[in-house]
């Protein structure tokens, strides 16, 4: 199909109409908002429904109750905005209400800056909200992966009737690139969703989450998510001295960074995950045992996604030092990426695991 | 006149003397009575509006504490033919969940809310609430609530029908038989408004809360009469309009 230009927010936002999206809910957020924006006149245009609410508290509980009714239901935000749906996150969780968060992250603690970032790694992939639970948590690099991360997120949410987190950042959404936008797919009739006749209610499996064996039953299916969700993007793992770890923007900048590397001999490798939860351990499995670091490359502050690193070389017995490069607010250029990790090799760097 | 008894009614969890109760069955019974009973959901608010999960027949989905009013928002508008009623007490509905439910109402969500004011959070043991009495004792105003420092009584029927645009608004209470005929003929009224698609409509009621008001339930039926209508007066602060 013919390829064409589009901006990040927008293009993620038509994708999830594509596939289905058809209620959305929220609140004006930079660097998030387009998506806000084009869903107000896209949604009532194609049959959907659109409400500016009056915070995001109330989005995300309109899209509970949205999605509690058969709705493919969305709501998007930002940094500050995103601490608000917490409560809506844990509550649909406890309930199995299946629905999307498109985070379009910015950069930083309380009011931040609206630059772009990766500082709410652990607040999407740890819960966020009271209690335990996940959320299976995409992690796009690109506005392609934008686009199919969002068409697929709804087919996702329902079969593991878990809530699915987009964590776009604020450059991804910014930026245009050209993609191919899939065509428009007709969502399978929920058997369980309230119709008001009394007779389906929320469903058997929400009820078993509730229900006394309810820890074991919510345990089960992330174990099946921790199997079947394993995605990621490699390169040159095999005989790797030193493997990149990144994701998103910073992800696709460190694989350009490590393919440098390579061509002036370093023996460096890179995983790149597609997802960041569940977090790709079966891709260590297939890094050189010999290896002798792994750097994770990451717009944080101090290091978040860091800890997953030295936990998944941990589990797959690559017992190797773990370095962390946190470039803060903005995305890492390809020379500083480059240039991190010969110092890494050089023996310039202290480990952080 | 009961024509169905809701299965849970038998074994419910109330206090001896509290409206939620008779509340929860003059709902049920309107339900029936309107030929909706399979053709509704209730979104339950958090407190002893809690209770109401398992007692009511039917759909329902227990929200978070004060959100109740922005669920039932996501519901209609999802089954704009379904009838979508809200089940709050006034801490979920006028305290916490203030904004939600202000915010409905400034839309004029096509929706019914229904509030139970006790004047008190109940469910946790008797703190003060937005709509505790003046001078009255709570866990939390342990020496009458001195409204000088908490703020006065809130009326948010009031405040609702004097200034947005919504169908229909009232004040019941469940403390006599005279009040409890008024009280179902207002459910009937802010349903029939809903199912019309005349728009927003909240029915507050006005319910003993014994336990927490250390009075018997008689007492507590009394203290209705005497101290809590004339704060909260019983009536309809926005009619239907004309049919």
């Amino acid at each position: 199909m013919e390829k064409k230009l589009w901006k990040g927010n927008e293009a993620v936002v038509e994708a999830a109409v594509r596939g289905g999206c058809n209620f959305f809910a929220g609140y004006p957020i930079t660097p998030s908002t387009e998506a806000l924006e084009y869903l107000s006149w896209r949604l009532p245009e194609v049959g959907g429904v659109f409400v500016q609410a009056e915070n995001e508290i109330a989005s995300i509980n309109m899209v509970t109750g949205a999605s509690v009714c058969g709705a493919r239901a969305l709501t998007a935000t930002s940094g500050p905005g995103g601490s608000l749906k917490c409560e809506g996150l844990s509550y649909a969780s406890r309930n199995a209400v299946p629905f999307v968060l498109l985070n379009v992250q910015r950069w930083g603690t309380g009011l931040g800056t609206l630059d772009s970032g990766q500082t709410d790694y652990f607040k999407e992939t740890k819960g966020g909200g009271h209690g335990d639970y996940r959320n299976i948590v995409f992690a796009p690099a690109s506005m392609q992966e934008l686009v199919d991360m969002a068409y697929e997120a709804w087919d996702v949410a329902e079969k593991y009737r878990v809530v699915v987190t987009i964590l776009s950042e604020a450059y991804l959404g910014q930026m245009m690139e050209s993609v191919e936008m899939p065509e428009f797919k007709k969502p399978a009739e929920r058997d369980w969703a309230l119709d008001g006749t009394g007779k389906k209610g929320i469903g058997a499996y929400s009820r078993a989450i509730r229900g006394g064996d309810g820890t074991k039953v919510l345990g089960q299916t992330y174990e099946t998510i921790k199997e079947e969700m394993q995605r990621w993007e490699e390169y040159g793992l095999e005989d790797a001295d030193y493997v990149v770890v990144g994701f998103g923007l910073p992800g696709r900048i460190s694989m350009e960074a490590v393919h440098k590397l390579r061509e002036e001999g370093y023996k460096v490798g890179m995983i790149r995950p597609k997802l960041v939860w569940p977090y790709p351990v079966k891709a260590f499995e297939k890094v050189n045992p010999n290896v002798k670091g792994f750097i994770s490359i990451e717009s944080s502050d101090f290091g978040q996604m860091v800890e997953d690193v030295a936990l998944a070389a941990k589990k797959t017995k690559r017992n190797a030092p773990v370095y962390l490069y946190a470039h803060g607010k903005g995305v890492p250029g390809v020379s500083t990426v480059a240039e991190f990790c010969k110092s890494v090799m050089n023996g310039e760097e202290k480990e952080v695991f | 006149m009961v024509k169905k008894l809701p299965e849970g009614l038998k074994s419910h969890q109330l206090c001896p003397g509290c409206g939620h109760g008779i509340i929860l069955r003059l709902l049920d019974e309107c339900f029936e009575e309107l030929g909706i009973a399979d053709n509704k959901i209730v979104a339950l608010g958090v407190g002893c509006s809690c209770n109401a999960n398992g007692i009511l027949g039917g759909d329902d989905f227990q929200c978070a504490h004060g959100r109740a009013a922005a669920v039932a928002t996501g519901m209609k508008l999802t089954r704009p033919n379904v009838c979508i009623v809200s089940y709050q007490g006034d801490g979920d509905a006028y305290v916490i969940g203030l904004n939600e439910t202000l915010n409905a109402a400034y839309r004029n969500e096509n929706i019914t809310v229904i509030t139970v004011n006790n004047a008190n959070f109940a469910m946790t043991g008797g703190q003060m609430s937005w709509t505790t009495l003046p001078n009255q004792k709570t866990t939390t105003s342990v020496y009458g609530r001195n409204c000088d420092a908490t703020g006065a009584p809130i009326h948010v029927p009031e405040i609702i029908a004097n200034n947005f645009d919504v169908a229909y608004v009232a004040r019941a209470s469940v403390n006599d038989v005279k009040h409890i005929n008024q009280a179902k003929k207002m459910i009937k009224e802010a349903l029939t408004a809903q199912m019309n698609g005349e728009g927003y409509s909240l029915v507050e009621f006005l319910s003993g809360c014994p336990t927490n008001w250390h009075m018997t339930p008689a007492q507590a039926n009394k203290h209705i009469e005497e101290a809590v209508i004339p704060e909260y007066p019983v009536g309809v602060f926005k009619e239907r309009k004309a049919q």
